[in-house]
């Protein structure tokens, strides 16, 4: 017998397909931001899905800010030779040069140029007009006021007070020369709906993700992981803590969790039962009140 | 380690089966609607500490005297400030039964293009309305914009029943404006519940503030509503989204299914161009797939080598869309600048790009008292029906048949902003304001005869009746309805039972046991109890009936005078231990899918005329009360 019933997985597949169809069916350079964390696996899942039996109709595009962690990037390579995937890194030089990094610029200038201007440069370099991001509209504040295609000027700014009315499953694909489009397919998913997905879909994910004993350090109560030159303070000292990671970001600014979730299943059940949100671990989302709309306005994903 | 995989089992069902429903809500500047999320969130463990904390934090900053969960809502820094809410939000939380996403819609009235937004993807929508202040034009607005937008199910939340000490006074007022007013709007579920969004009272759980109310708290109400029949799965609409071409051997058709079902080997139409051709494969990423139903995204392969291009659609021959040039809608103006008619704008529909211009401007429309007023313009916020001439053909359906095929936005060719929503009516057909018989079409005409239902009354010395038994399968639904049959006729009345099995035997042998073939057995029944009632017999039926929106439609087709609902009521337990026909042991075995009570959901009649629980009251108890209810309505009259 038929059964017409569909599963919210099952419906938010459905969504996301249906969106990364529209742009490749409506733009002529689009692009997929590729930040090798868990939400990206996803989106990446879902393109092969909706162009099926053909390859990724479009580049991805990983903005590095030559400061993730080293199973990132070998996660990163290895996985994107799997799935015949074409990368394409953008590293902006000129500012590493210049010597940005967080501890001596501060977290925010940091972040406007290794990610907010460097991602800027790429999109123009590449002449991209429109670029998917794996955001979702439940992990912040801002990002929940924000449509699914979402409409940047030539500076690639957002004007949260001047958005397209956005109805049904009717996108307004239309921008001018210079204009752009983000788009975000994953805007409906939740944190558990993309570990749900990963489970279901058996989906490859950094094992930075699942937890073992690290080499950490605890710093303001955060946890620090010492991947990296982290330079330490007074009175610190390395210790080996149980953790994962519930987000991955630059080494300096990615804080982990303690937990002894190593499993799919595991991740999935703490995450039912726990009291912060993911984004916690990501100093810099905590720099400033409203940090997260402001740097969308500036033109960050 | 056999825990371990019981776990992953778990998880597994649970993703595989839950379900999502999407709401809006709406309500005037201070209903308390952030408060009420707020809540819901907060209460179904939808927030996390730390975006507490940085509530806390506002909550001192901006001087405000308790912990404020509205500010949770507000995300953009304008609005934390300025205590108000300029854009829809979205908001996601989850229960065991079900996910939800909640479009927060705010309530200026210089905001209804976000109402609107919000709602058009809606399968449920909450009106707020604060008990202080009764029904205020602001909520006939909003409630008049969810129907246009085709939302079903409504529920209106009276908020701060706290601050007029749980008045029933106070809410029953509100509840009969705001019948009086939704009676001209095209609303199937309408449900009123009394809360407190501030202190919790009848949010997740039944208030003991008010013992009155005796109707479910809100959030099991969302938890239960029925929502999968609200899906069009009889009329194919397949827009071509994108042509899949990878290699010269595979030529794919994409797109999002509006409407229907698609099957392996099924005739197909192509408009515009009308080839024909078979369904050769339904791909998915793992595998081929024997059928697709909306709102599946897929790929389908054709058995000939066609041309088609986006913005085609595919249907099946025997049921076509309408093909239109000319268009008769109702519009949602967005956009700070008016319409203009004659001016050419972009219009969006399914998966097409189209020029077009308003050329009649006929009316627009006052939400408040759904008044028409001639017009030369739209201005912003304003709604009314228009008259829109294309340059191309779309393929569409009127919007209460079809959401996705039924709308479309239109957008300024030289701003590129969505400037309005549209929703299609037929030409010639009044606008979702205007109420409108059912079973009315052009070309159907109902024979009246010459014979009144006194006429009936009088011979038979009966008034006729459906009693409408419903409840678990083993809860006596037969038993009783067989029992009453013979008492009935034994006193002399005319009566007639219609029972779940036998009517499946015949008249809805093409029915399976899916939400929406149990509609249809239902509204056929009632169609035939209707019947029958009129030629002036009694009729008692027998289904389980599971759903309520099943049950008042049934309510509607048969009458409200004429209907009474009788809740045959069992613990599941009780039923299971009587399994009569065996059905729960084959049910629980996974023989029989969407059982009630085992795999499918039960909900419990809220207004029935007669309450049996047949685990606690004989047989002959349960007859008596129907009999009394029977003649203390005057249903049975006595005999000469």
């Amino acid at each position: 017998m038929e059964n017409y019933r569909i599963s919210k997985l099952r419906l938010l597949e459905a969504e996301s397909i249906h969106i990364l169809r529209e742009v490749v069916a409506t733009f002529e350079r689009p692009v997929m931001l590729y930040s090798v964390g868990k939400d990206s696996s996803v989106m990446v899942r879902l393109a092969q899905k909706a162009f099926f039996p053909g390859k990724i109709p479009f580049p991805l595009l990983h903005v590095d800010t030559g400061m993730k962690f080293k199973e990132m990037y070998e996660f990163r390579d290895c996985y994107i030779q799997q799935i015949g995937a074409d990368l394409r890194v953008y590293i902006y030089r000129e500012a590493l040069e210049n010597g940005a990094n967080p501890w001596d610029l501060g977290t925010v200038k940091c972040c406007a140029f290794l990610k907010t201007q460097a991602l800027l440069n790429a999109l123009k370099e590449g002449r991209y007009d429109a670029a998917f991001g794996g955001a979702r509209r439940d992990e912040e504040k801002s990002r929940a006021k924000e449509r699914i295609f979402s409409f940047r000027d030539e500076h690639g700014q957002w004007d949260p007070k001047n958005q397209r009315p956005e109805l049904w499953g009717l996108y307004n694909t239309l921008v001018n020369k210079g204009e752009s489009i983000r788009v975000f397919p994953l805007s409906n998913w939740t944190e558990l709906d993309v570990w749900e997905y990963i489970h279901l879909e058996r989906i490859p994910v950094v094992p930075m993700y699942f937890a073992k004993e690290r080499d950490m350090v605890v710093r303001e109560g955060r946890l620090i992981p010492l991947d990296g030159p982290v330079p330490l303070k007074e009175n610190e000292k390395p210790q080996k803590i149980l953790c994962r990671f519930r987000t991955l970001g630059c080494y300096p600014c990615t804080g982990a969790v303690t937990s002894s979730a190593a499993t799919v299943p595991e991740i999935i059940r703490e995450i039912m039962t726990v009291k912060n949100s993911e984004r916690i671990t990501r100093l810099i989302d905590h720099d400033q009140d409203s940090s997260m709309e402001q740097k969308k306005k500036e033109g960050y994903f | 380690m056999g825990q371990k995989n019981d776990a992953e089992k778990l998880i597994l069902t649970r993703s595989e089966d839950a379900e999502l429903l999407r709401l809006a809500t709406a309500g005037s500047v201070d209903d308390g609607k952030s408060t009420l999320i707020g809540r819901l969130l907060y209460e179904a463990n939808g927030l996390y500490e730390d975006q507490l904390a940085s509530v806390r934090q506002d909550s001192g900053r901006f001087k405000r005297e308790e912990l404020d969960l509205s500010l949770v809502m507000d995300g953009l820094k304008a609005e934390r400030e300025q205590g108000i809410t300029i854009d829809v939000a979205y908001r996601y939380f989850s229960t065991p039964k079900r996910n939800f996403i909640i479009a927060d819609t705010p309530g200026h009235e210089q905001y209804t293009r976000n109402m609107a937004t919000g709602a058009s993807t809606a399968d449920l929508a909450i009106i707020l309305i604060d008990a202080r202040h009764g029904l205020l034009p602001q909520s006939k607005r909003h409630a008049f914009i969810a129907s246009l937008l085709g939302i079903r199910h409504m529920v209106v939340a009276v908020n701060k029943m706290d601050l007029v000490h749980y008045s029933e006074e106070i809410f029953r007022k509100i509840e009969k404006d705001f019948t009086n007013f939704s009676e001209k709007l095209r609303i199937s579920d309408l449900l009123y519940i009394p809360i407190s969004a501030l202190k919790g009272d009848n949010v997740v759980r039944r208030s003991p503030n008010m013992p009155w109310y005796e109707g479910p708290a809100l959030l099991s109400h969302l938890e239960n509503v029925h929502v999968t029949s609200d899906r069009n799965l009889i009329d194919l609409r397949l827009p071509v989204q994108y042509v899949l071409r990878p290699n010269m051997d595979f030529r794919g058709y994409c797109g999002r299914l509006a409407g229907g079902v698609i099957r392996k080997g099924d005739e197909i139409l192509i408009l515009p161009s009308q080839q024909r051709s078979r369904v050769k494969s339904l791909v998915t990423y793992e595998k081929e797939v024997p059928y697709a139903f909306t709102p599946q995204s897929i790929t389908v392969t054709l058995e000939d080598n066609v041309d088609i291009t986006r913005g085609d659609m595919l249907v099946h021959p025997g049921n076509l869309p309408q093909i239109r040039r000319e268009i008769e809608a109702i519009l949602v103006w967005m956009d700070q600048k008016p319409l203009q008619a004659g001016r050419i704008y972009w219009i969006k529909h399914t998966s097409q790009l189209l020029k077009g211009s308003v050329t009649q401007l006929h009316f627009k429309i006052n939400p408040e008292d759904l008044g028409r007023q001639k017009t030369k313009d739209f201005k912003l916020n304003e709604i009314g029906r228009v008259t829109i001439q294309l340059f191309r053909s779309i393929f569409c359906d009127e919007y209460t048949k079809n959401r996705e095929t039924g709308s479309f936005i239109m957008i300024d060719p030289v701003t590129h902003a969505t400037v309005a929503a549209g929703t299609l009516i037929e030409r010639g057909r009044l606008p979702a304001a205007t109420k409108e018989k059912k079973h009315k079409t052009i070309s159907l005409h109902r024979q009246e005869g010459s014979i009144a239902p006194k006429d009936r009354e009088r011979i038979l010395k009966q008034k006729p009746a459906t009693l409408w038994l419903t409840g678990l399968s083993g809860s006596g639904k037969s038993s009783i309805a067989f029992a009453l049959e013979k008492r009935l006729m034994a006193e002399g009345h005319l009566c007639y039972v219609l029972d779940g099995d036998n009517v499946r035997h015949g008249l809805n042998k093409d029915l399976g046991f899916s939400p929406q073939d149990r509609s249809e057995n239902i509204r056929r029944v009632a169609e035939v109890a209707n019947l029958f009632n009129d030629a002036g017999i009694l009729v008692m039926t027998a289904f389980i009936s599971p759903y309520r929106e099943d049950r008042e439609q049934a309510k509607q087709i048969i009458g409200e005078d004429r209907f009474l609902e009788i809740f045959v009521d069992a613990p599941v337990e009780v039923c299971k231990k009587r399994d009569p026909k065996r059905l729960y042991e084959k049910a629980e075995a996974g023989l029989i899918p969407e059982f009630t009570g085992v795999n499918a959901p039960y909900e419990v009649p809220l207004t029935s005329a007669v309450h049996l629980k047949t685990d606690q009251e004989d047989l002959n108890a349960c007859l008596q009360k129907i009999l009394d209810l029977l003649r203390s309505r005057g249903f049975l009259k006595g005999k000469d």
